[in-house]
């Protein structure tokens, strides 16, 4: 069984031409089973996100196995071939197994570390599982690679830290306040990126909402989207009172908040910390403010800054996870041989059994009448002759031998044995 | 005999105490973002040592092991690892035995340099208030221990975000609400017993030497020590000094602590033995 990937991705495809060869839903279920029937390809999973589309399949001959899957690919979504030539890429053998490790380890992402794909993978494999389009071969690569994202996400730092500003103020809040339900939050003005930050610490679960602007119609619209209370603009540092965590972005040419302000409410709060984020610029938030004890403010840089730096760590934390990938394709490359070796094993036990219950029963029968224990003995002596004869050979073949290859051709021509696999390499 | 094997006892949790200090240290710069738990089961075995140690002197001296500067010694470090232990399971804090280690080591170390035999308990100290006495002071001087070195790791997390540095130290430690509510939990835990113990220091001194309050240097000190958490409940209730204040003051009242303990007795002396 050889194994194969045919498909394309944000590297080699843009969204034009992503979007025409993508399978939702029910169109995936239809795909795989489809796939299933033809003659060539054994085994398939196909895996559909917005960034990629991927076919995993075993079959017998690479070259057979490549030109269906292509040719259904371009009946199914009735696209040219030539198209799908430029944009397709292909991985048989050892780079078939490394690339899916990637991609289930996120290597392969646009954004390496990010954590949906495992799941995008998985539900991919359930639909397949569901309709029974898998086999031993497939099987086994897909849980392989789940373990090995799971391997990757513990022992490297690759998916550990914040990418986006967004996440690295809700990463940041955390660390301050632990419990964010708990934490009051409001809005100040509403910029693009403020709105998005906005957005992801609601997610999080703070418990009020308060929007301030100063056009009151655009408050009342973001409150509703929000789910929370406008405020009005000239009362919105007295409302500081009960604020935990502040994003402001008003598009304001100076500081709409000042340090005594701060200063003022801080002591009216009792010093219950405060976090500010002024993803402005220029910025509203006078940076002095930052001096202030329980107060921490960051600003567009500084929070650029941490997603630089984590960026970094990612890049240099995926070469260890590519050391990881390099070692654990040898671990399937192993099982792949061992599975090799098992209809040969079983070829060579049944023929041997098979002799020796020939022979044995010819002897009882020349023997005529005889007791129950003779027989038993009689029985016992050719069974254990069998089973020493051919343990050495079994073993051998289930050993890591790199001459294993040899050894199983060997066999199946000494013994002459018929087994799948003898059958499938002579086609 | 029995001599030999608490000692033998003492120095195995003496070592593996040094091992946690090591393996929490080494915790603190390596650069994973979940911390390991070497230190802790370290702290473990070390205690069950620890632990030994305190029941054969026990045994041997018929009374609780708190009459010589190496048992007292030996016995706050225990105290300190109880909280420890009591906090590490509860609230699982990230790197809390790095932080924490060290002061058990370091107590438990100084308890090594001081006389190890048994010693038979004087006249005076012959009365049920020693045993009320003394746990509600250790265990008071305890948490105290614990405030401060969740203190230090407080001031550390705040400096990471502050100063937008955000290692995997930050990554690692606790945040810091939770780092200002265990130190504020600990000291409102730590004074009721430090009065406790003054209390019944108090009623003891009456019964033994007919008086309440001698000013001896231990009762002084234990006093500046009692003012110096008062304050830092009753500022942090009226004008919210918490956070970075709270811990440089935790810090600050364990150096006292430290200074009754060891330096009064010392320097100064009087009529507590520790």
């Amino acid at each position: 069984m050889n194994i194969l990937v045919i498909g394309l991705n944000h590297k080699t495809a843009p969204i034009e031409v992503r979007e025409k060869v993508a399978f939702d839903g029910t169109k995936l279920e239809e795909a795989i089973s489809i796939l299933k029937k033809s003659d060539v390809v054994k085994e398939n999973i196909i895996l559909s996100t917005c960034n990629r589309v991927e076919i995993y399949a075993g079959v017998n001959n690479v070259d057979s196995g490549i030109e269906g899957i292509k040719n259904f690919l371009s009946d199914f979504h009735k696209v040219s071939r030539d198209l799908l030539d430029k944009s397709l890429y292909l991985h048989t053998g050892t780079d078939a197994i490394r690339h899916m490790y990637r991609v289930a380890s996120s290597l392969d992402s646009m954004v390496v570390g990010e954590p949906q794909i495992l799941g995008q993978l998985k539900d991919a494999y359930d639909a397949a599982l569901k309709n029974k389009t898998t086999g031993v071969v497939l099987n086994k690569l897909m849980r392989k690679s789940v373990s090995v994202a799971k391997r990757i996400r513990t022992e490297t730092k690759i998916a550990e830290s914040a990418v986006s500003i967004s996440f690295a103020a809700v990463e940041l809040a955390r660390k301050i306040f632990e419990d964010l339900s708990t934490k009051s939050f409001m809005l100040i003005g509403a910029g693009e990126m403020a709105e998005l930050a906005a957005r992801h610490l609601i997610n999080s679960g703070v418990k009020d909402v308060f929007i301030t602007n100063r056009t009151k119609a655009r408050a009342e619209e973001l409150a509703l989207e929000f789910h929370g209370k406008v405020v009005i603009f000239d009362n919105f540092v007295q409302e500081l009172l009960h604020t935990d965590i502040v994003i402001c972005s008003t598009g304001a040419a100076h500081y709409v908040l000042l340090k005594e302000q701060v200063h003022r409410m801080m002591k009216e709060r009792k010093q219950k910390p405060m976090f500010i984020i002024d993803i402005s610029v220029p910025r509203n938030v006078d940076p002095q403010i930052n001096d202030l004890d329980n107060v921490y403010l960051y600003d567009v840089d500084s929070l650029q800054g941490i997603v630089d730096t984590n960026i970094q760590e990612r890049a240099r934390e995926a070469e260890k996870a590519e050391q990881i990938v390099d070692e654990e394709i040898g671990s399937f490359l192993k099982w792949q041989a061992s599975l090799a070796a098992t209809p040969t094993i079983v070829a060579l036990r049944n023929k041997a059994e098979e002799i020796r219950k020939t022979e044995f029963e010819k002897t009882i029968k020349k023997l005529g009448p005889l007791e129950e224990e003779k027989i038993k003995a009689i029985e016992y002596l050719t069974t254990s002759i069998v089973n020493k004869l051919i343990h050495t050979p079994t073993a051998a073949l289930k050993s890591e031998d790199s001459d294993k290859e040899v050894m199983l051709d060997v066999i199946q021509k000494l013994f002459q044995l018929e087994t799948e696999k003898g059958k499938n390499e002579e086609t | 005999m029995q001599i030999e094997t608490n000692i033998l006892l003492f120095e195995l949790a003496l070592t593996f105490y040094l091992l946690a200090t090591i393996s929490g240290v080494i915790e603190i710069f390596r650069g994973k973002k979940s911390a390991s738990k070497v230190s802790l089961y370290l702290s473990i075995i070390g205690f069950i040592f620890h632990t030994a140690n305190i029941v054969v002197r026990y045994i041997e001296g018929g009374h609780i092991p708190v009459t010589s500067m190496h048992e007292a010694t030996s016995f706050f470090s225990w105290s300190v690892l109880i909280l420890f232990f009591i906090h590490e399971f509860k609230y699982k804090l990230g790197l809390l035995s790095s932080f924490i280690m060290p002061i058990v080591f370091l107590l438990m170390f100084s308890s090594s340099v001081f006389p190890r035999e048994i010693k038979a308990l004087s006249p005076v100290l012959q009365s049920y208030w020693f045993g009320i006495h003394t746990i509600l002071a250790f265990l008071g001087d305890a948490a105290f221990a614990m405030a401060c070195g969740i203190g230090i790791m407080y001031l550390i997390q705040e400096r990471n975000v502050k100063s937008r540095r955000l290692s995997t130290l930050f990554q690692k430690l606790p945040s810091l609400q939770t780092l200002d509510e265990i130190n504020y939990h600990l000291i409102t835990l730590g004074f009721p017993l430090l009065t406790l113990a003054m209390i019944t220091g108090v009623i003891w001194a009456n019964s033994a030497w007919g008086t309440y309050w001698r000013w001896d240097p231990k009762e002084v000190w234990s006093l500046i020590t009692w003012i110096i958490y008062a304050l830092v409940l009753h500022l942090r209730l009226t004008v919210g000094w918490r956070g970075k204040k709270a811990a440089i003051l935790s810090i600050i009242g364990f150096i006292i602590v430290i200074f009754t303990f060891f330096g009064v007795t010392l320097i100064l002396k009087g009529q507590h033995v520790f």
